[in-house]
C-alpha cells in the first residue's frame, strides 16, 4: 500500500517548481472559454514559445475559469516578482502576439487587454473559486500547492468529528443550493444517526437554465469539492460518498474522476485516510439529464438506479436516504466552502457576508449585461453593486428592468429594489430566492410575461410527472402564459393563472412544482400592468 | 300573472339526444308552457335567433364556424345562457376528433381515402360550414351562466334545472345532478 | 396474533379519536368513518403520495398535507373539507380531466369510476382549464384485457398492485412530466408480454376505465378496488374470509371507496 501523501513536500515541490520559470503563462481551458475557441489558443501559446525558444522560462498552463466569460478566450500572463497581464478574446493571433510581448518582440493590441482593476474583479471575494483560473485542475500537486487537502489533514490529525460539525455550525454556513438550510444542522442530524452505514453526497446536478456555478468548481477544481465531501464524512461517521454530476458535464466528470483517482493513490481517500482509522471512499454517478434529479429524495432514487421521482418527506434522507441509510446531500458550492472553514476558522468564514446569510455567494451573471460571466461575493452585497459596478450596467444605453435570482423556482426583482441587501432573507422578503446562483438581468425591452412564460415552459419540461398538480398545473399555466403572451387572452385568465399558481404551490409534492409558479406570481407582483394591457389589447383585438 | 319568460334552445354539434332528452319531460313540457314561451328552437321553425331572450338552452359542442357564429349570437341576445349536455359542456364526443388534429386530415380520411369512387371533401359554403381546427366546450367560446351536464341529461335534471332557474333558486350544491355521462 | 398498538390521540374535523402509532391520516380517518376522498391511495398498496386529492389541513402547517402520507401525530388537529381544500381539490380534479381524453359518455366505467365520483363530490359542473386532447393509441393487444390510456390518470396503482401484489412488475412509468404514460413490458404492446400471469389485479385495482376485460361496453365495467385489501389481509392472517368475489357489484363498489 501507497504511503500518505506528504502534502507540504508536494506543496513545496510544485513551487519550487512553477518559481524555475520566470514567466508563465495561464490560459483559461474551462467550457465557456472553450466554446469559444480556446482549445486553438493554448495550443498556439505552446507551439509559439517553442518555436521562439523560450521552452525554458516561459510554462503555459490551461486552468479552470477566469469570470469574464463573455470576453473569452481568456489568459493571464504572470512574471515572477508578482507582474501580472490579462487578455481577453485570445485567439490565434492574439495568442502569437502575446508570446512576441513576453519575448520582448512587439506588443498585445489595446483591445485585447483587461484591466484587472475593474469593480468586476476588484468586488469579488474568492473563497469557492479562490483556486480557479489558478490551478492545473488536473494535477494533484498543482492544487496541493494551493492548499488542497490541508483542511482534511487539519480535521483528521487535530479535530474530533465533533469539533468539526461545531465549527461549521459556528460558521453559518448555510446551503448553497438554493433553500439555505443550516449546514451545521444538516451535518448534526446525520453524526447523530445511528447506522453501520452512512452516505454523503454531492450534488452537482445543477440545473438552472443560464447557471454554471458548480460546474465550474467541479471543473476548475475538483480537489476542492472531494475535501470538502471527504471532511462532511469524517464529522458525520460516513465511509461512502457520491459525487452525482449530471450527463451534461463531461469535462466534470473527467476532472472527478481523475482526481479521485489521483487522490486514493495518493492515500488522501481509501483505505486510512492520510494515514488514520478514517475511511472513505467516493464514487462520481452521472444523471441523466432530469432537472428533478437536483430535488434530493429524486437524487437518491437515481443513484440508486431506479426513476428520478422525488418522494414524501419525512422520513428525510439523514433518517432513512440512500439504499435506506442515513445520508446527507450538499450541494457542490456547499461543500466547496468547508476546506476553507475548517483550515481559516469559522470566525474567519462568519466574518463575511451578514450574520445571518455568512460566506460568499458565487453567481453567474447572464442576460443584458455589458460583462457576463462568473463572480464570486460576500453575502450582503447590493444588487446594485452586482449589476451596475461589477456587471457594467446593461449595455446599449437601455435601461434596466429587473433582475431575476432563483432561475425557475426565484423571482424577478424590479429596479426600486435595487440597493437591496444580496442575502437569503431579503430576497425571499422580495418573493424571489437566492437560488443555487442564477443572477438575469433583463433590460426595458423585456416582457415579463415572456419571462414567465419561459421558466414554465422549463419546469413543465422538467417536472417527473408523478404528482397531478405539477404534472398537469404546470402545462396549464404553461397554456396559460402562452395564449396571454400572444394576445389570445381571455377575461377570467388572469384570476385563474393566480388561483391556479396557489393549487400548484400549495399541494405539489416536491420543491420543483412548489416553486415553478414563483416566477409568475412574481411577475405578476411587480409588472401586473403588463399582463393586463396584453389583455386588453386581445380583448379589443 | 307575470310576463312569460322567453325561452331558446340552440343545437350546435350535438346528436340532439339533449333536446330529445328535453321532451322526455313529457306532461312537465305543459307546466313549462304555463311559464315561457319558445321564441327559438330546433323544435319549432323559427329561422332567426331572436332578440330578447331571457334563458338559452344550447346543446352541443362548438365544432364550426356556424356553431360560433351563432353562439355569439345567442350570447349577445340572452340574459341567461345553459351549457346543456355535456358536448357543450366538455366536447364529449364532438370533440373526439381533436387527438386526431388537423380536421382537413379527417376529412380526407373520410370523404375521400375510404370511399370506393369519387370521393370529395364536401365545402359547398357556406350551406356546409368550415370545420374549427378543435372542438370547443361552450364556455371557452362565451360565457356561460349555468352548467347542465349528462350525456344526455336526464329529463328529471333538466326539470330541476330549468324550474331553479326560473324560480331563482337554483341550488349550488347540485349532487348527482352534475354527473358527467 | 395482532400486535398491540400505541393509541395516538387527535382531532378530525372537531371530532376526537384514537389513531394508532404508525398509521397515516387517511388509514385513521377511515377506520372512523371520516370520508377524505383520494385516488392513487389503495389500502393493501404502498403509498404514492401524487394524486394530492387527500390533501388535510393540519394545524401549524402552512402547506396541505396529503392525508394517505402523513403520519398521525399526538394531538394533531386536521381539517378534512374547508373551503380552501375543497376549492384545491376540484381544481385537481379539473386538470386531470383536461389532461386526457375523458369522454364519459361512451367509458366502459361510465357510473362505476372514481375519477367521475370524485368530480361530483367537488361540485365539478365543468372544467375551467383548455382540454389537451392528446393522442394516445389504445392497446388491445392482450387477449383479455384493454389498456386504454387516454382515460389513464397515472395513479400508478396498476404498477404498484402488479409489483408488489403479484409480482410480476408488468407495468411502469416511462417518460417525465405531461409525456409520463405508463408502459407495459419495457414499452412492449401488453399482448406480447412474457411476464404478465393474466391475474387481472390490474384491471381490478383501476380508478378509471383505462383498463378493462375485452368486450366491455358502456357503463360496463366494473373495478373491485377492495380486491387488494382483503388479499393482503388473507396472505396476512391465513384466511380467506370473507370470499373474495370477482367481479364486485356496482352497489358494493359504492360502498367504503367513496
Amino acid at each position: 500500500m501507497a504511503t500518505p501523501i506528504d502534502l507540504h513536500e508536494v506543496a513545496e515541490r510544485e513551487l519550487e517548481d512553477q518559481a524555475r520559470y520566470p514567466w508563465r503563462i495561464k490560459a483559461c481551458g474551462s467550457t465557456a472559454c472553450q466554446s469559444a475557441g480556446a482549445g486553438a489558443s493554448i495550443s498556439t501559446l505552446e507551439s509559439e514559445v517553442v518555436a521562439v525558444g523560450l521552452s525554458d522560462s516561459v510554462r503555459v498552463m490551461s486552468t479552470g475559469c477566469m469570470g469574464l466569460c463573455s470576453r473569452g478566450p481568456l489568459v493571464r500572463v504572470l512574471r515572477r516578482g508578482g507582474e501580472e497581464t490579462m487578455y481577453q478574446s485570445v485567439d490565434r493571433d492574439v495568442a502569437v502576439d502575446i508570446v512576441g510581448a513576453v519575448a520582448g518582440r512587439g506588443e498585445v493590441a489595446d483591445a485585447n487587454r483587461i484591466d484587472r482593476h475593474i469593480p468586476f474583479f476588484t468586488r469579488q471575494h474568492r473563497v469557492v473559486l479562490a483556486n480557479a483560473g489558478i490551478i492545473d485542475p488536473d494535477r494533484l500537486a498543482s492544487a496541493v500547492a494551493h492548499g488542497a487537502y490541508s483542511a482534511l489533514e487539519k480535521a483528521i490529525t487535530t479535530m474530533t468529528p465533533d469539533q468539526v460539525v461545531e465549527a461549521i455550525k459556528a460558521s453559518g454556513l448555510r446551503g448553497r443550493g438554493g433553500a439555505g438550510y443550516p449546514v451545521g444542522a444538516k451535518w448534526s442530524l446525520l453524526a447523530g444517526a445511528s447506522s453501520d452505514q452512512k452516505y454523503v453526497i454531492a450534488n452537482g446536478d445543477e440545473g438552472d437554465p443560464g447557471a454554471y456555478m458548480d460546474r465550474t468548481v467541479m471543473e476548475d477544481d475538483p480537489h476542492r469539492v472531494i475535501e470538502g465531501l471527504a471532511i462532511a464524512a469524517y464529522a458525520t461517521g460516513a465511509t461512502r460518498g457520491y459525487i452525482y454530476v449530471r450527463a451534461e458535464y463531461p469535462k466534470a466528470v473527467e476532472r472527478l474522476d481523475r482526481a479521485i483517482r489521483a487522490a486514493r493513490r495518493s492515500r488522501l481517500l481509501g483505505r486510512k485516510v492520510l494515514g488514520s482509522d478514517f475511511d472513505f471512499e467516493v464514487q462520481v454517478r452521472i444523471g441523466a439529464g432530469a432537472f428533478v434529479c437536483g430535488e434530493e429524495t429524486a437524487l437518491i432514487a437515481s443513484i440508486e438506479g431506479r426513476r428520478g421521482n422525488p418522494r414524501l418527506r419525512p422520513p428525510y434522507p439523514t433518517e432513512s436516504g440512500l439504499f435506506g441509510m442515513p445520508s446527507m446531500i450538499n450541494n457542490v458550492e456547499t461543500l466547496a466552502n468547508i476546506p476553507a472553514i475548517v483550515s481559516k476558522g469559522a470566525n474567519w468564514f462568519s466574518s463575511i457576508g451578514t450574520d445571518r446569510s455568512t460566506g460568499t455567494k458565487v453567481f453567474a451573471l447572464a442576460g443584458d449585461l455589458t460583462n457576463t460571466g462568473l463572480i464570486e461575493v460576500p453575502m450582503g452585497i447590493s444588487l446594485r453593486e452586482i449589476v451596475e459596478d461589477m456587471g457594467g450596467g446593461v449595455p446599449d444605453g437601455k435601461v434596466f428592468k429587473a433582475a431575476q435570482t432563483g432561475g425557475p423556482s426565484g423571482g424577478c426583482i424590479p429596479t426600486q429594489f435595487m440597493d437591496t441587501s444580496v442575502d437569503y432573507e431579503s430576497l425571499r422578503e422580495l418573493g424571489s430566492i437566492m437560488g443555487s446562483g442564477g443572477l438575469i438581468v433583463m433590460d426595458e425591452d423585456t416582457s415579463m410575461p415572456e419571462v414567465a412564460r419561459f421558466f414554465m415552459e422549463f419546469c413543465m419540461d422538467e417536472s417527473c410527472g408523478k404528482c397531478v398538480p405539477c404534472r398537469a398545473g404546470t402545462v396549464q399555466l404553461h397554456g396559460l402564459l402562452d395564449r396571454i403572451c400572444s394576445g389570445e387572452g381571455r377575461p377570467g385568465d388572469l384570476g385563474l393563472l393566480e388561483e391556479l399558481c396557489t393549487v400548484v404551490r400549495e399541494t405539489s409534492l416536491c420543491g420543483l412544482g412548489q416553486s415553478a409558479p414563483n416566477p409568475v406570481v412574481s411577475t405578476l407582483h411587480y409588472f401586473r400592468d403588463e399582463y393586463e394591457s396584453l389583455l386588453q389589447e386581445a380583448a379589443h383585438a | 300573472m307575470t310576463e312569460k319568460t322567453r325561452l331558446a334552445t340552440v343545437w350546435l354539434g350535438g346528436c340532439s339526444g339533449c333536446h330529445m332528452s328535453f321532451l322526455d319531460m313529457d306532461e312537465f313540457l305543459f307546466d313549462l308552457a304555463d311559464r315561457v314561451d319558445v321564441v327559438y328552437s330546433p323544435l319549432a321553425d323559427i329561422k332567426e335567433f331572436p332578440d330578447g331572450v331571457d334563458l338559452t338552452l344550447v346543446e352541443g359542442a362548438v365544432a364550426n364556424d356556424d356553431n360560433l357564429e351563432l353562439a355569439r349570437l345567442l350570447r349577445a341576445r340572452s340574459t341567461t345562457v345553459v351549457s346543456f349536455g355535456d358536448c357543450a359542456v366538455t366536447g364529449n364526443v364532438t370533440a373526439m376528433r381533436n387527438p386526431l388534429g388537423d380536421p382537413q386530415a379527417i376529412l380526407r380520411r373520410v370523404y375521400v381515402d375510404k370511399v370506393d369512387r369519387d370521393g370529395a371533401i364536401p365545402d359547398d359554403r357556406p350551406v356546409v360550414p368550415a370545420l374549427l381546427p378543435r372542438v370547443l366546450p361552450l364556455h371557452q367560446v362565451i360565457d356561460v351562466d349555468v352548467y347542465l351536464p349528462g350525456c344526455p341529461p336526464p329529463a328529471a335534471r333538466i326539470r330541476d334545472a330549468v324550474v331553479g332557474i326560473l324560480d331563482g333558486t337554483l341550488p349550488r350544491e347540485r349532487g348527482e345532478g352534475i354527473r358527467f355521462g | 396474533m395482532p400486535e398491540v398498538r400505541r393509541s395516538i390521540a387527535i382531532t378530525i374535523d372537531d371530532t376526537e379519536i384514537d389513531a394508532y402509532e404508525g398509521e397515516s391520516i387517511l388509514q385513521a380517518a377511515r377506520r372512523f368513518g371520516i370520508k377524505i376522498p383520494s385516488m392513487c391511495y389503495l389500502e393493501g398498496l404502498s403509498v404514492w403520495g401524487a394524486c394530492r386529492i387527500c390533501v388535510v389541513e393540519v394545524a401549524g402547517q402552512h402547506q396541505p398535507r396529503p392525508a394517505c402520507a402523513t403520519l398521525v401525530v399526538e394531538d394533531m388537529e386536521v381539517r378534512t373539507n374547508t373551503a380552501r381544500l375543497q376549492s384545491h381539490r376540484r381544481t385537481i380534479l379539473e386538470l386531470l380531466f383536461a389532461e386526457g381524453n375523458h369522454v364519459c359518455a361512451v367509458c366502459v366505467s361510465n357510473g362505476n369510476c372514481e375519477l367521475q365520483d370524485r368530480a361530483v363530490e367537488a361540485g365539478m359542473d365543468h372544467v375551467r382549464f383548455d382540454y389537451r386532447n392528446p393522442l394516445r393509441p389504445v392497446d388491445a393487444t392482450h387477449p383479455k384485457y384493454v389498456f386504454d390510456p387516454n382515460r389513464c390518470i397515472v395513479c400508478t396503482r396498476c404498477v404498484r398492485v402488479c409489483d408488489e401484489i403479484e409480482g410480476a412488475h408488468v407495468w411502469d412509468v416511462a417518460s417525465r412530466g405531461h409525456q409520463a404514460h405508463l408502459v407495459t413490458e419495457l414499452g412492449q404492446p401488453w399482448g406480447r408480454s412474457s411476464s404478465c400471469t393474466w391475474c387481472g389485479k390490474c384491471v381490478a385495482s383501476c380508478p378509471t376505465g383505462a383498463l378493462f376485460y375485452q368486450g366491455s361496453a358502456v357503463g360496463e365495467s366494473v373495478h373491485a378496488p377492495d380486491l387488494v385489501a382483503r388479499l393482503v389481509a388473507a396472505r396476512r392472517d391465513h384466511e380467506w374470509f370473507p370470499p373474495v368475489e370477482s367481479p364486485t357489484s356496482p352497489n358494493e363498489q359504492n360502498g367504503d371507496d367513496r
